[in-house]
């Protein structure tokens, strides 16, 4: 079970400190950390995962399943701090389905009894983790931002407006990870053995049909270090070229924008930032045409410097703007 | 084909929250309370499976205070036929897991033996995203989150289900009985009429207490 031990509101808070210190007291951890990875490439978000799961101290396992396994997990090898990782080569665990990969999981668990499993709070992490967390019968915890402790942690709610510290007395802790609380583990001064795993399979539940991915040369917008984002202000779709050129202009930043603007047809869903949407924290984060509703704000009020391009001066994103 | 929808009553989306006088929780006197945004499109989305003539009975299922009679009411006044309300003292917000609410979802779809749960994605007072994917694990039933597109075949008894990624949108094909779980761009709710609404003040949810799971 979990309980809220704390809360704490955060009306005022503007940029949170990259978490990453190690934990003195916690060495009897053993944490697994699932993977994400396409096109042969272990997935940025794992990165961030990994430094969450190094703050326990104790082992990280990492694991990789599913089509081209063996080569993601020789790259999640040198990943710094890795002990371990578990290769399931296995096209069953292709796309992620979270009915396969929580027959996996719950399988390896049965043999290696970790006692944290860690996710990225992606869609595909978030898809994952609660099925999973119901079939070991224990609560998840969603989203945490900050490591206090083996069993304690903090995450937000209500948009990110108050901060509940958590406590955990699960035999096995089920969590996402945000990964702008994170730093990103370095990609090389690993030494992780490699361990060929396989599970249960196909759970014959779900047939994978089709995937449509934006192909972009742009950095990800969850990680990027510049952010240039568009809102209902752009009043349509073409206007958010001059939104791409700037990004150009500006040395290869992201391009999100606002729910409203999404909805509205102008961008697709991969670029919604907010409470529901991607969370992210920039260096810097250009608005132009967004309003600031407590929505939006939830997901972009930690980043560094916030720069609002907007002709209404009562819009509520003035309040976390250094630029306005 | 009958239709289990989950809906819970939240602090409305446009509240700013505070803190109670002594700190130690959100205060939620005097504060507008609504129905969760994502349960909204879960439900209007069960309501035009009606009227499309696949779903024959939609029943609006919640877990919370008494006064979730109303957010229940609002569900039937939108085309739900009928109302079941788990009454508990426990904050829904903090205090009660969500494990535990897709414990009491588990034992409610037992007994009403639904072909397809629909719920939001996410409620925005805890901000968990755990419910509907918890739900599905614990009855065995194929998982479908993040939906913006539904399609029910329902003599193959299968639905398609069109999701955001990360990356983009994602298509799969799961057999029913499936737990499937909103976005906002699912659909677009409707108001409830005036007679339905007043239709709907006469009828009252089936109570029940909450017991221990």
């Amino acid at each position: 079970t979990v309980k809220v031990t704390m809360l704490s509101a955060t009306a005022a808070v503007r940029g949170v400190a990259r978490r990453s210190a190690l934990l003195s007291t916690a060495r009897n951890a053993s944490t697994l950390v699932v993977a994400e990875h396409a096109d042969g490439k272990l997935g940025a978000s794992t990165l961030n995962v990994v430094t969450a799961a190094k703050a326990l101290g104790g082992d990280v396992a990492v694991l990789v399943a599913g089509s081209g396994a063996k080569g993601v997990a020789a790259e999640a090898a040198k990943v710094d701090g890795v002990t371990t990782v578990l290769a399931a080569e296995d096209a069953a665990y292709d796309h992620a389905l979270a009915e396969s990969m929580t027959n996996l999981i719950s399988e390896l668990q049965g043999s290696k009894s970790f006692s944290h499993i860690f996710l990225a709070a992606t869609n595909e992490g978030k898809n994952i983790a609660p099925r999973l967390s119901a079939k070991l019968d224990v609560s998840p915890l969603s989203e945490i931002l900050e490591v206090l402790g083996e069993d304690t942690f903090k995450r937000p709610m209500y948009a990110g407006n108050a901060i509940a510290t958590v406590k955990s007395n699960d035999p096995v802790k089920i969590a996402t990870v945000r990964t702008t609380a994170f730093d990103k583990a370095a990609t090389e001064g690993g030494s992780g053995a490699v361990e060929d795993v396989s599970g249960p399979g196909d759970a014959g539940l779900t047939k994978w049909i089709s995937d449509e991915v934006a192909k972009s040369d742009r950095p990800d917008l969850a990680s990027a270090e510049i952010v240039v984002a568009g809102g209902r202000g752009m009043k349509n779709g073409e206007n958010f070229q001059m939104l791409y050129d700037l990004a150009d202009t500006l040395g290869g930043a992201a391009v999100g924008a606002s729910r409203a603007a999404v909805d509205a047809g102008y961008v697709p869903n991969e670029l919604q930032i907010g409470q529901t949407g991607k969370v992210i924290a920039p260096n810097l984060y250009i608005g132009v045409g967004i309003s600031g509703a407590i929505q939006h704000l939830a997901g972009m009020k930690d980043s560094k410097t916030i720069v609002s391009i907007n002709k209404d001066p009562e819009a509520p994103i003035a309040q976390v703007s250094d630029i306005f | 084909m009958r239709v289990m929808v989950a809906v819970k009553r939240v602090v409305d989306y446009a509240v700013k929250i505070r803190l109670t006088p002594d700190k130690t929780n959100v205060e939620l006197k005097n504060v507008k309370m609504s129905m969760n945004p994502f349960c909204e499109n879960a439900l209007e989305e069960a309501v035009r499976l009606k009227e499309k003539k696949i779903a024959s009975e939609i029943v609006a299922v919640s877990i919370g205070p008494k006064q979730a009679q109303e957010t229940l009411r609002s569900a039937l006044a939108m085309g739900a036929d009928r109302a079941i309300l788990i009454t508990t003292d426990m904050r829904t917000d903090n205090e009660i897991q969500p494990l535990t609410i897709a414990k009491i979802l588990q034992k409610t779809a037992q007994e009403v033996k639904p072909d397809l749960i629909l719920m939001g994605k996410q409620s925005i007072d805890g901000d968990n995203c755990l419910t509907g994917p918890m739900l599905g694990g614990l009855l065995g039933w194929p998982q479908g989150t993040f939906a913006s597109k539904i399609e029910v075949d329902w003599a193959n008894k299968t639905i398609e289900v069109e999701r955001e990624t990360d990356s983009g949108t994602q298509v799969l094909s799961m057999k029913l009985p499936s737990v499937v779980t909103a976005d906002l761009r699912l659909n677009e709710p409707r108001y409830a009429t005036l007679p339905n609404i007043m239709k709907a003040k006469k009828k009252n949810p089936s109570m029940s207490k909450m017991l221990a799971v």
